[in-house]
């Protein structure tokens, strides 16, 4: 019910966009993240995109995570 | 694959080995299905030690839905029924919405409320409007489209449910023993991280606000117990890669135009005040409620489910003696085992 899949912005009309599921396109909106632009990652549910996903962010986590558990 | 990073088995281990350093019996609640579904899926209860306990609490929100919710549409035999999948088998007191699909009752299952916003170009259709902060943006925009292009064959039934007001009941209903929250990370993509700070200043509480794979959860699990050992309350966002502390404002004033809070009863958990979400009256021709006159009401069947004492923590899903005896996936008789991400569901096809 709650799930939110990512997926690639590939397209962007207006506040809809394409998004690249691993192959499949599938057409969803975009009203809710008017600052997205192609290539971002975005989160969807119910074909709405509800967030953007911060590729840095997701680096920096992985980072943080390999420093703080290293041993 | 940016999710494929945050399933690194080595970096597990290692977490694993880290939070099984800690011997004290800690009760960390999670409150979104997703987080009960991969929890379930990783197998993360049995990689971790017995003294971590993981508790589903209402993250799902099928099973908290009223069974009045379904009472109400099964005799309108004149219109289209839209709603998510997950509704149709949850039980009302006269039956299912699959069942009354069988005796003719017109019901699509949408992937998408804009979806039920083209079938209402072709015959009048309500949609479910059930689901957390993350659902009801999508809901409330479509809302907002149908008044804009006057497109008044559609409606919704308001049947929403917010977070942090439930949080707050569970606590301040005292039968949980709680010690730390994984807060809900599509929820709080919409709601930013700062709308769980009462949890530290009027609880003593923390909680850290999580994705969904395993890393996310272990990670969210160790960050707890060290807050749990150095007695040090606090939220915290393991999942900023989607969470911002002030969440997405344009989804935030979408659901505020279209709706407002009202007082909501939860299936299993009864009457909490300020915990739901009403179409304003700007928006009165597409409620359901008042479009149909439709009465809503806070009555459930007596099954014997303790789908409540499942949702406060109170019990585990084995617990309860209906649990895969008579209460099966393909037989749900409490609303737990409904949908896929109810505890009893997860309990069922995992941890078994």
């Amino acid at each position: 019910m709650c799930l939110a899949i990512p997926g690639k912005i590939v397209k962007i009309h207006d506040d809809t966009g394409v998004v690249d599921l691993g192959g499949i396109n599938q057409e969803i909106s975009l009203t809710f993240i008017p600052q997205v632009v192609i290539g971002d990652w975005v989160l969807i549910h119910t074909g709405f995109a509800i967030n953007i996903i911060s590729e840095d962010d997701a680096f920096k986590t992985i980072e943080l995570l390999q420093a703080v558990y290293a041993k | 694959m940016l999710n494929k990073m945050f399933q690194d088995h080595d970096l597990a281990q290692k977490i694993i080995t880290r939070i099984s350093g800690f011997k004290e019996n800690i009760r960390i609640m999670e409150v979104c299905g997703s987080h009960t579904m991969a929890i379930g899926k990783w197998a993360l209860r049995k990689l971790l030690p017995s003294n971590i306990h993981l508790i589903s609490g209402p993250g799902c929100p099928v099973c908290v839905t009223p069974p009045s919710i379904i009472d109400s549409l099964i005799d309108l035999q004149s219109v289209t029924i839209a709603t998510f999948g997950d509704m149709l088998r949850l039980p009302g007191n006269n039956g299912t919405l699959e069942d009354a699909r069988a005796s003719g009752l017109d019901v699509r299952i949408v992937y998408s409320p804009l979806d039920a916003l083209k079938l209402a170009q072709k015959k009048e259709t309500i949609f479910i409007g059930i689901g957390f902060e993350t659902t009801i943006p999508g809901i409330a925009h479509t809302i907002r489209l149908a008044k804009k292009k006057n497109l008044t064959g559609f409606s919704v039934l308001p049947a929403f449910k917010i977070i942090p007001p439930a949080l707050k009941a569970l606590l301040n209903s005292s039968v949980t023993n709680i010690d730390g929250f994984i807060l809900p990370g599509n929820v709080s993509a919409i709601i930013g991280s700062n709308a769980y700070e009462f949890l530290p200043q009027e609880f003593d509480l923390g909680g850290v606000v999580t994705g969904f794979e395993p890393l996310d959860i272990l990670t969210a699990i160790n960050m707890l117990i060290e807050q749990h050992q150095n007695n040090s309350p606090k939220i915290e966002n393991e999942y900023q890669r989607v969470v911002s502390p002030t969440g997405n404002i344009n989804a935030q004033q979408t659901i505020n135009e279209v709706m407002q809070v009202q007082d909501s009863w939860w299936r299993g958990l009864g009457y909490i005040p300020a915990s739901g979400l009403g179409i304003r009256d700007e928006f009165r021709d597409f409620d359901a409620i008042y479009k149909y006159n439709l009465n809503i009401t806070d009555q459930q069947p007596d099954t014997g489910c303790q789908c409540g004492d499942v949702l406060k923590g109170i019990i585990t899903p084995p617990q309860c003696p209906l649990f895969a005896s008579t209460c099966t996936p393909a037989n749900p008789l409490g609303p737990c085992m409904v949908s896929s991400e109810g505890s009893c569901a997860a309990y069922y096809k995992y941890e078994r």
